[in-house]
């Protein structure tokens, strides 16, 4: 069994110790006796549905998430719709979450057109409107309730539409916009959110289930072993007091 | 509250007739306070020394810090020269665009290449076109001899530069100092290739104000490691050297410089999460804390966010059983020096986690209080 994992623009969006996320999805998966293969595709590399069980996108700051939202509508856009629609699983945080969806819409300039993988919309309300930074605790129903620990740090505000359903609700934090409490977005395989921290290591029942989704495409149910978490719980435990939320 | 420390500086140095003590007043100033304090100041000359992510979440982006650097810059008298470092491609974006007096310095020397770009890299993207730079060298984090692939902006040559350099792990450097006003071979007690570039910026900085090259080269040769910055510390017949870590590219210095030392380490490693540390603790997964696998024998972890460091390090391949955690600063630093048994303890800790540990020393008379350095 093996799990081809894709990287898309490593050196534009990586803002937030990123590869974190990379690091524990080949880990996790390793550890437990599969084979991984982490490719990485930048500006003008084309991709193929079908090459890939799950693609990664990071975070940016404005001058790179607007190269890389250009060239994912353009370059990527329709192989990946593709291969979300045959089961690959997509995980994006922060910017690159932000442009999964129809559109980014900046305090001045032009609006960055998304590629619409997820139903949703974020509009940046102003330079004098204040970003949204700090630890964030939500409980996801896609994970049986469970915490998801991170830390976030956004001006732009997103708010979902009917064919998006949220990762997961506050418990302490922002969230999409920081007022309806809902935070991150899944549709189908595809996952964004604005949990960075980075996102998996600390959550690890989250990295579980996108390597059992991306595996199934092409291995059909799989049943993970279960691992020695006591590390990964005690950091995720931590965190939740750090944020306040206990 | 910067404009009222720099008043406060002022007035700690002056006379009681009101008069400042010296000829030259040095401030430093929080890279979001500079345009405040650059006008209220009229500086002789301003030094732009680098500019790393540890400050991200308390001001958004890098490139909201550059913009005010810039706006800064655009108000500068004309007369002020600017020395500022031309390793940092963010750092110079803003420097080369003053009028005035540019004195950019840097390291001419490929011998302190690392081969690629670490992932602790934050500001490598070209200001005109955001694609991200082509290295020639990399010295550490983002520092190096760049250029942009599309707009052809590429590093000045440095004006004040270092060369031929000898590392000599933790006891510091030597390098040639090359300048209009000069050369000479000089040797630093501070190691790490970062504090080549803080005595280049000294060196850049006073060389230009017309202070002779001897009395410049005697300041940096006499200037000993203090406040956490490779300071050594004995305890009971024990040595431990602390070594400030805040930022990716910095802690994969000090981690270099730690294995540059024979055998398997000891290292206690102190992560805090308060304002002054940065809030997101996420840039651990940006240090390369994998260099540490099978290198060190023991590694004590505490801090705030101690779990978060443990985790970080278990997925970097250190053995877990060579880990250990403590939440007790005092605790983790007596277990660390026995675990080091004879051998330095590397003690790594975030910003406040050093005043901390700073203050249990102070207790147990071991150090003195930073105030009096």
């Amino acid at each position: 069994m093996d799990l081809r994992l894709c990287h898309l623009y490593p050196d534009l969006l990586n803002l937030y110790g990123d590869r974190g996320n990379l690091l524990t999805l080949a880990h996790r998966a390793e550890w437990r006796g599969i084979g991984v293969r982490i490719e990485e595709r930048r500006l003008g590399d084309p991709v193929r549905a079908g090459d890939h069980d799950l693609y990664f996108i990071g975070g940016g700051e404005d001058r790179q998430q607007r190269l890389a939202a250009e060239d994912l509508r353009a370059v990527k856009g329709p192989a990946l719709h593709e291969a979300a629609g045959a089961g690959a699983v997509v995980l994006a945080v922060c910017g690159g979450y932000q442009l999964l969806g129809h559109y980014y819409r900046p305090s001045d300039g032009e609006d960055l057109v998304g590629v619409g993988l997820l139903d949703l919309t974020t509009e940046h309300p102003g330079p004098r409107a204040r970003r949204l930074i700090g630890n964030i605790v939500i409980r996801s129903p896609h994970l049986d309730g469970a915490t998801l620990v991170g830390f976030e740090n956004h001006g732009g505000r997103t708010r979902l539409g009917p064919r998006a359903s949220a990762l997961g609700q506050v418990v302490a934090g922002f969230g999409n916009n920081g007022e309806d409490r809902t935070e991150g977005a899944v549709s189908g395989t595809v996952y964004g959110t604005y949990l960075h921290g980075p996102l998996l290591p600390k959550n690890p029942r989250l990295a579980d289930h996108l390597i059992t989704m991306a595996l199934r495409r092409r291995h059909g149910p799989v049943d993970l072993a279960p691992l020695d978490d006591g590390m990964e719980t005690r950091a995720h435990d931590a965190a939740v007091v750090r944020s306040g939320a206990r | 509250m910067q404009l009222l420390a720099a008043a406060w500086a002022l007035v700690q140095s002056a006379t009681l007739g009101g008069r400042p003590r010296g000829d030259i007043g040095v401030f430093e100033a929080d890279e979001a306070a500079l345009p405040v304090v650059q006008a209220a100041l009229h500086p002789h000359t301003l030094v732009l020394t680098n500019l790393f992510r540890d400050q991200l979440d308390r001001y958004g982006e890098i490139d909201i810090v550059a913009g005010r650097w810039r706006s800064a810059l655009r108000a500068l008298d004309a007369t002020t020269a600017v020395v500022f470092n031309a390793d940092d491609p963010l750092v110079t974006e803003v420097g080369r665009a003053h009028p005035g007096p540019r004195v950019p310095f840097g390291i001419e020397d490929d011998a302190c290449s690392l081969g690629t770009l670490e992932h602790a890299a934050d500001a490598r993207y070209c200001y005109t076109c955001g694609i991200p730079y082509v290295y020639r060298t990399v010295y550490f984090g983002h520092m190096g001899v760049y250029r942009c692939p599309r707009c052809g902006t590429a590093r000045p040559t440095p004006v004040v530069a270092a060369s031929d350099v000898t590392q000599r792990g933790i006891e510091g450097s030597a390098f040639r100092l090359r300048s209009p006003w000069g050369e000479a071979r000089v040797r630093t007690a501070l190691p790490g290739v970062y504090n080549i570039h803080n005595v280049l910026a000294a060196a850049a900085c006073t060389l230009q104000r017309g202070i002779p090259l001897d009395a410049v080269v005697r300041a940096i040769e006499s200037f000993a490691p203090a406040f956490g910055r490779a300071e050594r510390v004995r305890v009971a017949g024990r040595e431990a050297i602390l070594l400030l870590a805040k930022n990716p590219a910095g802690f994969n210095e000090v981690l270099r410089t730690m294995l540059r030392g024979d055998g398997q380490q000891v290292a206690l490693i102190a992560i805090n999460d308060l304002t002054a540390d940065g809030r997101d603790i996420s840039w651990l997964w940006d240090v390369d804390f994998e260099m540490l696998a099978g290198r060190v024998r023991r590694v004590i972890v505490s801090g705030l966010r101690a779990e978060d460091m443990a985790l970080r390090l278990k997925y970097a391949g250190v053995d877990p059983a060579a880990l250990e955690l403590r939440r007790d600063l005092g605790a983790a630093f007596d277990a660390g020096t026995a675990a080091a048994n004879g051998s330095p303890l590397y003690v790594l800790p975030t910003y406040t986690a050093m005043l901390q540990l700073r203050a249990v020393l102070q207790r147990r008379g071991v150090v003195r209080g930073f105030w009096d350095d």
